[in-house]
């Protein structure tokens, strides 16, 4: 069986090795896909560097083309960390109670109400919210540097992860609950499709951003169109948020989204 | 040797490289048969594939894909651009030269891919996790035999 394995691993690998030959060179900025092909015109990419900033003004590409180009893409994307949350949730969450409850005289929800701790509750304190307020700048300025609601979301998430790894589940779950997070995720989706669908009232299509511009008062609709990139990438990052502490919560605790770790 | 390497491998060692991590991924996810360790071999995977792709649009010598901002009378450029589109040739700002930053369509597709990695990643643990609440066990040949065995529907 493990020599089977190594056949197929090897055949695949040799393949792919025979096909690089033909791949472009490193750094090639003439490749098909920096350069775009022969007598075809310019690539995509090509488009992208040089049109981005003059339709949407701005700076950073990448967003713009996660956001707005590809606003489809983007949005289905955000669908499938929900659908993820939503998978976990249904595979792992144990609603009913079925061990003893949990020595409640024991049980103190704050940071550093246990004795022995107090050197991970000082920490904690002092540090997440360093890590939530650079979690919010990489958001809001996910279209002028590097960062989005995805890189920010997930900032955000670990920080209240680390909220429940230093204590304990509960008092992660106590400041950010089941309900809450839940709530946060499929707000998030809706403010995504909703500057989609806000762009549909002016009679324009399905996330056309540029269609928004009377509502955010802008000179042109290429401002417009970054300011519902910012709004977009808030609605990522919420939901980013939400699931990524909910799957840590789900897998830590077994689904009982108690004790953890 | 020296001549295959010059030759064959040092033009194209991004490829090389992914190759070989993505057998290594391949591998474990064919002949490991714990299933925690076939969910590495499917990340190393994954990253194989990412290390692919954002190799591909990079430029010799170019920056990272985010264009320096209009620093001074940004909403009086608003419209010089408005009108820019139509006379090409009569600008504000110079347009960014598509050569001097490294593809961004790349990066773009690969952050979809990390997310679509982290979701089936989450899932997958989740998965083993009431795997293991059932079988007592995460090794794939000692949970077929206890299917096997019928000891699971009891």
């Amino acid at each position: 069986m493990k020599w089977l394995a190594l056949i197929a691993v090897i055949a695949t690998g040799s393949l792919l090795i025979y096909a690089v030959s033909d791949f472009p060179d490193w750094g090639s900025a003439s490749s098909p896909a920096n350069g775009g092909v022969e007598g075809a015109g310019r690539s995509v990419s090509q488009t992208f560097i040089e049109e981005t900033d003059t339709l949407t003004h701005v700076p950073n590409i990448v967003t713009a083309v996660l956001a707005d180009y590809r606003g489809y893409d983007t949005m289905f994307e955000t669908v499938v960390i929900l659908a993820a949350g939503m998978a976990i949730f249904a595979i792992l969450r144990v609603l009913r109670d079925t061990e003893k409850p949990v020595d409640q005289s024991k049980h103190d929800p704050s940071i550093d109400g246990d004795h022995q701790r107090i050197i991970i509750g000082t920490t904690c304190r002092l540090l997440i919210p360093v890590i939530q307020l650079f979690a919010l700048y990489v958001v809001a300025h996910g279209h002028h540097s590097p960062g989005g609601g995805f890189q920010g979301g997930v900032i955000l998430g670990a920080s209240f992860i680390l909220l429940g790894l230093a204590t304990d589940l509960e008092t992660a779950i106590a400041r950010f609950s089941e309900k809450q997070f839940i709530g946060l995720a499929c707000v998030g989706i809706f403010i995504y499709a909703g500057f989609g669908v806000l762009g549909q009232f002016y009679g324009r299509g399905f996330l056309d951003y540029g269609a928004l511009q009377p509502i955010f008062m802008t000179d042109g609709e290429p401002m417009a169109r970054s300011h519902a990139m910012l709004g977009v990438e808030v609605g990522v990052a919420f939901t980013v948020t939400a699931i990524m502490f909910a799957i840590y919560a789900n897998l830590a605790s077994k689904g009982e989204l108690k004790n953890g770790l | 040797m020296r001549e295959f390497i010059e030759n064959f491998v040092q033009p194209h060692f991004n490829y090389w490289a992914y190759v070989i991590i993505m057998m290594i991924g391949l591998w474990a996810l064919i002949a490991k048969r714990n299933l925690i360790k076939k969910l590495i071999g499917m990340s190393i995977f994954q990253t194989a594939i990412i290390l692919f792709y954002v190799s591909l649009g990079v430029k010799d010598g170019a920056t990272i894909p985010i264009a320096p901002h209009h620093v001074a009378g940004d909403h009086a450029d608003a419209h010089d651009s408005e009108h820019a589109e139509s006379h090409d040739d009569h600008k504000a700002h110079p347009k960014p030269v598509a050569d001097d930053y490294s593809n961004p369509l790349p990066h773009v597709l690969m952050l979809t891919a990390i997310v679509v990695g982290v979701a089936t990643l989450g899932v997958a643990l989740a998965v083993s996790q009431s795997l293991f609440k059932d079988f007592g066990t995460l090794e794939e040949d000692e949970i077929l035999e206890q299917i096997k065995s019928g000891d699971y529907y009891d």
